[in-house]
């Protein structure tokens, strides 16, 4: 039984910020955080829109790619996300009574820094895979805090995709050939609890944590699927900032031109856990029945989800009927300054708090 | 059904009155009606006011009322429409009195407003609308009627001056009421500069928070003789409700309730429009006096914003509309107003008005609105 | 509001599920139980469409308690198919662009949340349809 991708979809909010307006702010020097973090600009989303609000209308779109499944169909809503609105009360129920796949559904919210949507998509084709559900709904969702003038503060966004796994024949879009699972204890990035910042060991994010584990799983799904960089027409990994994905493609054997569809940090930011899934909807836009795609999230703590994935005949059909990411990055935008964007990020003390 | 006729009339000076509460600021209109009046007892009160519950924490005000007036043991009730509980207090109290149940009965209305902040204000005010359904979505009243501006000045040209205008000549009239909460005039400049609070309103196209209360005393035509002052008779008596949400109305530029309660009130009476020679309607935003005009049929639709800038609707105009300064300068502790109307017209009606008389006050007609025009009732009283 | 008195309303609020009248057709967002048109008391259940038209629109500058904060919002009434019109927030738009008759689609936002600790609640608000 073939099993994998039957609706996608990607929302982002439509506020943008760019690295010049954060760096003047802070008295940085916005040219070299351009040029090292290869960003030009972060996703903003406003004071009604949250996890849940970006989830929904991802969701919603993946719904209208699959050609109008009943949503009632659906056995599972999973959202992955280091931003749930609540600490306690799961993103996705309401996820699931928005989009009508209530009562008769299993749901859980997962988190894992930036992979908790890949594992919200694995776990979702697991069960599809084990034949207990029909169709199974995963979505990496964030709108991730960065702490003032810290480099994360410029690369912090919010965005959400959206993936229904199910196994009809007729509906596929893509193929799941293969999956894999890469992770250590290794502290790289972490938040603890009531606490609004995350924390992080700097350079240490970087070989130890994000090259290390990442590379852990391509090579890893590679060795099990038997095949090589290659052997793909596209390739898609987890993007803090449009330098890493580069640099551990390269590492890895790939070339840039496999890498650049999926790639859309520099427009948009690092959308945590939908950072690589919505890269996979990027490059499912654009690409043609038969190409092999290679997806590998990261989050940091650390682990890392890699799948394989085909295109069918299906995608000419289906992309088109929502909008495209491409659409999303390019015209979806307006900018903010940031005052403006410090009101919507709540980083302005209100009476009291 | 007997006519009836109001013989006694009182309003204190409305404003920000903190030495007061709201039974004093009750109890002081009611007995400057009744010593207007000349009575010297009461067989049943109706109390209009929106919400004492909310602005006071105090409910059961029929019982509260009829108590501190020094009217023990009589039928008080409280009768709530938003911002049209006075009229239709007044309303009440004159079906108990044409149906032959009581003689003399008192219709007063009550609002204090002041001792919750202003942003509690805004809210209790807000529950006269759809709360589940457009205050959700943070509609405030202000918001509701300049969406119906919006509309109206879309359709009919209707200008932002001409909006501005019905303000101007509300306290130019109101300069001349002792009892006006902002009894001075202002300007078109100064009200488009005033604060914006929903645009195309500013804080000038508003009616005001104030504390204050009005009454009347009704007793049968044929009674009227017995006591202090001339009567006017009320010859017609309207009541209509409409959609509570304003998205659920048919036409977002007119007033059904207006149209209708007047409808009714013009028929129970004989009356037309023509025939009105002066009226006290719901300015409790600039833009609704333009369009209470235009239901009421003293203007065709679309014609009240031109009217008023032809002064049509000043004291000496065609059709003066609210001589005693409206909502805008006179004030509105909102479930006094509908009562603080019928104390103009009396007024006027008996020659009493002053400097705010008008020529012509053998007819007059008063038009109290609650919310978004969910509700609205009109009456029309004749010199008798 | 209450947690029951907003979780009643969860249909219309997340899925926009409207009643349509089974004798004369008419719509009612939100449901009622008896058609003011035709007097009928049995419906059918189904959801509106997100896209519409503004048929008016205001911009709010003084808000109310649970709004502290996010004024200046645009809010307005949205024209759906079926004769429906509700109101709704106009998000994610600049104030110049607002006009009647602007083409909108609802998309699912906050409406408003009880401060820091409280239940937040969901709706719809119009965003403008950009081609």
């Amino acid at each position: 039984m073939r099993v994998g991708i039957i609706g996608y979809g990607a929302h982002t909010p439509r506020r943008r910020i760019k690295v010049e307006e954060i760096a003047k702010v802070w008295g940085a020097d916005a040219p070299s955080y351009k040029k090292g973090l290869e960003l030009k600009q972060k996703s903003v989303p406003a004071l009604d829109e949250d996890t849940i609000t970006l989830a929904v209308e991802a969701a919603r779109n993946a719904l209208k790619r699959s050609g109008g499944i009943d949503s009632r169909d659906i056995g599972a809503v999973y959202v992955g996300s280091e931003s749930h609105p609540y600490a306690v009360k799961p993103t996705g129920v309401s996820v699931a009574e928005a989009i009508g796949a209530t009562p008769d559904c299993h749901c859980a919210d997962f988190e894992f820094a930036c992979k908790a949507g890949s594992e919200g998509m694995f776990v979702a084709y697991g069960l599809v895979k084990a034949g207990l559900i029909k169709y199974g709904l995963g979505i990496g969702a964030d709108t991730s805090q960065g702490a003032p003038g810290d480099a994360l503060e410029y690369s912090a966004a919010a965005g959400a995709a959206a993936f229904i796994m199910g196994a009809d024949e007729d509906k596929l879009i893509a193929t799941i050939d293969e999956s894999y699972s890469w992770m250590t204890d290794t502290p790289d990035f972490w938040r603890r609890e009531h606490k609004f910042y995350p924390e992080h060991g700097g350079r240490f994010t970087g070989e130890p944590a994000y090259f290390r584990t990442t590379m852990g799983a391509v090579n890893g799904i590679l060795e099990k699927s038997g095949m090589k960089p290659e052997d793909f027409k596209f390739a898609v990994f987890h993007q803090p900032n449009g330098k890493f994905p580069k640099r551990v493609g390269k590492m890895l054997g790939f070339t840039p031109e496999q890498i650049e569809v999926g790639r859309v940090v520099p427009l948009l930011g690092n959308t945590y856990s939908g950072a690589s899934p919505i890269g996979l909807t990027a490059i499912l836009d654009v690409a043609a029945p038969g190409d092999r795609i290679l997806m590998c999230s990261y989050g940091s703590g650390a682990g890392s989800d890699a799948f394989i994935y085909t295109v069918t005949e299906r995608i000419n059909e289906v992309r088109n009927l929502a909008p495209t990411t491409r659409w999303l990055l390019d015209e979806n935008v307006m900018y903010l300054e940031y005052g403006e964007y410090a009101k919507y990020r709540r980083k302005i003390r209100m009476r009291g708090e | 059904m007997r006519d009836v006729a109001v013989i006694g009339v009182g309003m204190q000076k409305w404003g920000e009155l903190w030495a007061k509460s709201l039974r004093d600021i009750f109890v002081e209109s009611a007995l400057l009606a009744v010593d207007d009046a000349g009575i010297d007892h009461i067989d049943s009160m109706y109390v209009g006011c929106m919400s004492s519950g909310l602005f006071s924490g105090q409910e059961h005000i029929g019982s509260v009322l009829a108590d501190y007036l020094g009217q023990k043991n009589i039928p008080g009730t409280r009768v709530e429409s938003a911002c049209a509980s006075g009229g239709l207090a007044f309303r009440l109290a004159w079906m108990e009195v044409a149906s032959g149940v009581s003689d003399i009965v008192l219709a007063g209305g009550v609002e204090k407003m002041t001792d919750v902040s202003g942003s509690d204000a805004t809210y209790a005010l807000a529950t006269a609308a759809d709360m589940d359904w457009e205050g959700i979505h943070g509609a405030t009243f202000p918001g509701l009627y300049a969406m119906m501006a919006v509309a109206h000045m879309n359709r009919y040209k209707t200008t932002r001056e001409q909006l501005a205008m019905v303000a101007v000549k509300n306290h130019k009239h109101g300069a001349h009421n002792s009892r006006a909460q902002f009894p001075f005039p202002v300007t078109v400049e100064q009200v488009i500069n005033s604060v914006k609070v929903a645009d195309p309103l500013n804080i000038l196209d508003c009616s005001p928070i104030t504390d204050g209360a009005a009454a009347a005393i009704l007793v049968p035509a044929d009674m009227v003789s017995k006591f202090n002052k001339p009567g006017v008779k009320v010859i017609g008596s309207g009541h209509a409700t409409d959609t509570i949400s304003l998205s659920q109305r048919e036409d977002l530029t007119a007033l059904k309730a207006v149209e209708l309660s007047a409808k009714r009130a013009y028929e129970m009476a004989g009356k037309k429009p023509e025939d009105i020679d002066f009226a006290e309607v719901h300015d409790c935003f600039t833009i609704a006096e333009i369009i209470v005009s235009e239901s009421l049929g003293f203007f065709e639709a679309g014609g009240g914003g031109p009217a008023v800038e032809a002064g049509e609707t000043d004291r000496e105009g065609k059709i003066p509309i609210n001589c005693s300064g409206g909502l805008k300068s006179k004030g509105h502790p909102v479930g006094a107003t509908g009562l603080a109307q019928i104390v103009e017209l009396t007024e006027q009606m008996r020659g009493d008005a002053g400097e705010r008389q008008v020529d012509n006050s053998r007819i007059g007609l008063a038009q109290n609105m609650g919310g978004s025009g969910g509700s609205s009732v009109v009456h029309i009283l004749e010199v008798m | 509001m209450p947690p029951s008195r907003a979780w009643r309303d969860y249909p219309q609020r997340y899925r926009l599920e409207a009643a349509r009248c089974k004798q004369c057709g008419k719509v009612f967002y939100p449901p009622r139980l008896v058609c003011d048109k035709c007097g009928v008391r049995e419906f059918e259940t189904f959801r509106l469409k997100t896209d519409g038209t503004l048929a008016t629109y205001t911009i709010i500058r003084t808000p109310s308690q649970e709004f502290a904060g996010e004024a200046p919002f645009a809010l307005g009434i949205v024209d759906i198919e079926d004769g429906v019109r509700l109101m709704a927030q106009i998000a994610d738009v600049e104030f110049e662009e607002l006009r009647v008759g602007m083409p909108v689609k609802l998309e699912f936002r906050r409406l408003y949340s009880e401060g820091s600790a409280g239940v937040i609640h969901y709706g719809h608000k119009a965003v403008p349809i950009r081609s």
